[in-house]
């Protein structure tokens, strides 16, 4: 298991222990995160699984795959730290990772 | 007022198939859609994303899935209802009097909810004051492109809807495009064009910029525009466009007493029926122990939920389970002379 911190718009946090091979979207909807919507179910086809990342963070996870920028930029208020959940793969290597959540997804 | 046996709320897969049951059974349906064309997420999100796991057909794409399932309900002539959605709807005498956002009314004694994660709406502005403004000077899609004749027009985004409105009104307006990042999603062709365009100094671009603010009382008089590193630009407007693409939203069906969880409506497994009487649930709406969310599972579902229309749809007869394969009735209904 693979410690993931999720905090809220308001300050609010979660950290959960989510299993490797999910993705850090699927470990906020199982563990009814709220804040995450995941409305295509991580297809890659919606923006509502949007979180921010922090530099520290964001340089160390796996680079954004092809056609992710182009569904941030239909996600409520993104920004160059921002990445879509459902495409970032729990591991090992991300074990304590910190993800932030926008004011809300739609 | 329309009378149907069944009025089908979205036109994806599970709609589309639903209705064919429907057809198969010899009921009568009536679909209503939001978007413009008929497919929902599969012609909106993914038309041509290869599909994998549509039994007995190896590859397709949400495309041709579609096409498949029109051409599968010709024979039995449905009418659709697109661009329009379902508003209101009220019960009367062991049926429901639905009225749609354009006006139309249906009488019917069935509804199935195949509405998906909701009905596709434009990503708005995240900014509050851009609302007093919306529908008059900013807009998220255009139906007379001549109000911006000789306008100051800013428009937001970076696919191809943004591109095409910014060359296209480059003619006759100055247009100022911005978007979050240097790279925009549009066609090649499109972004070559815009580019060119800016050399020309026939419109200006601004990227990783984002919108701030709205100013003006009455009407817009300018916006203010703001990148990371916290600097910004005023910028004269008359109209401001944003395309930022589609969001689901659940919208009126929330307002129906329906029982909702996780913007989702539990029903049973037996007929998809919902909490309420002649209101069923199919698709990714839906969910129940064990629910997937599949398009063949919304197959299945949409099969279940047309015999469970049919008790109240003819409720003075008897269902009789029939295949396609020897029933000359069915066969009748799908045109096939023997």
């Amino acid at each position: 298991m693979v410690k993931i911190k999720y905090i809220e718009h308001d300050g609010n946090e979660h950290e959960i222990e989510v299993a490797q091979g999910l993705s850090v979207m699927e470990g906020a909807v199982q563990n009814n995160i709220p804040g995450i919507d995941a409305d295509c179910g991580g297809g890659m086809s919606c923006a509502t699984c949007h979180v921010y990342v922090k530099e520290d963070w964001f340089n160390k996870l796996p680079k954004k795959t092809e056609g992710e920028d182009d569904m941030l930029d239909q996600a409520y208020k993104p920004n160059s730290s921002s990445r879509l959940s459902c495409q970032i793969t729990v591991s090992d290597e991300i074990n304590g990772l910190v993800v932030h959540l926008p004011e809300k997804q739609v | 007022m329309i009378h149907t046996d069944v009025l089908i709320i979205g036109a994806g897969p599970t709609g589309l198939f639903c209705a064919h049951q429907l057809g198969i059974i010899g009921l009568k349906c009536e679909v209503v859609d939001n978007l413009d064309k008929i497919g929902g997420q599969c012609i909106e999100l993914y038309p041509d994303k290869p599909i994998y796991d549509i039994p007995a057909i190896p590859e397709c794409t949400g495309e041709e899935l579609t096409n498949n399932l029109i051409d599968q309900i010709k024979p039995f002539n449905f009418n659709f209802h697109l661009s329009d959605r379902v508003q209101e709807i009220k019960n009367e005498s062991e049926k429901w009097i639905v009225k749609t956002l354009k006006g139309k009314e249906f009488l019917t004694p069935n509804i199935v909810i195949a509405g998906g994660v909701g009905s596709f709406e434009p990503r708005k502005f995240p900014v509050e004051n851009c609302k007093k403004f919306e529908g008059k000077e900013v807009l998220y899609s255009i139906k007379d492109k001549n109000i911006f004749k000789d306008k100051k027009v800013v428009i937001f985004g970076g696919g191809d809807s943004a591109l095409d409105w910014a060359i296209e009104l480059s003619k006759n307006s100055k247009v100022t495009l911005v978007h979050r990042r240097d790279e925009f999603r549009g066609a090649p062709s499109s972004v070559g064009k815009i580019k060119e365009l800016e050399s020309e100094k026939k419109l200006e671009i601004f990227t990783k910029y984002s919108m701030q603010n709205v100013n003006g009382n009455e009407k817009i008089e300018n916006i203010e525009i703001k990148n990371e590193e916290g600097q910004s630009k005023i910028i004269d407007a008359d109209y401001i466009l944003g395309f930022f693409g589609l969001i689901m939203q659940l919208g009126p069906i929330l307002e129906w007493g329906l029982n909702i969880d996780k913007k989702m409506i539990p029903v049973n497994t037996e007929n998809f029926e919902t909490n309420k009487k002649g209101i069923f649930a199919i698709g990714d709406i839906c969910t129940y122990p064990g629910k997937l969310k599949l398009i063949l599972s919304g197959f299945h579902e949409g099969a279940l939920a047309a015999r469970g229309c049919f008790k109240y749809a003819r409720p003075n007869e008897k269902y009789r389970f029939e295949f396609t394969t020897t029933s000359k009735t069915v066969k009748g209904r799908i045109g096939i002379k023997e």
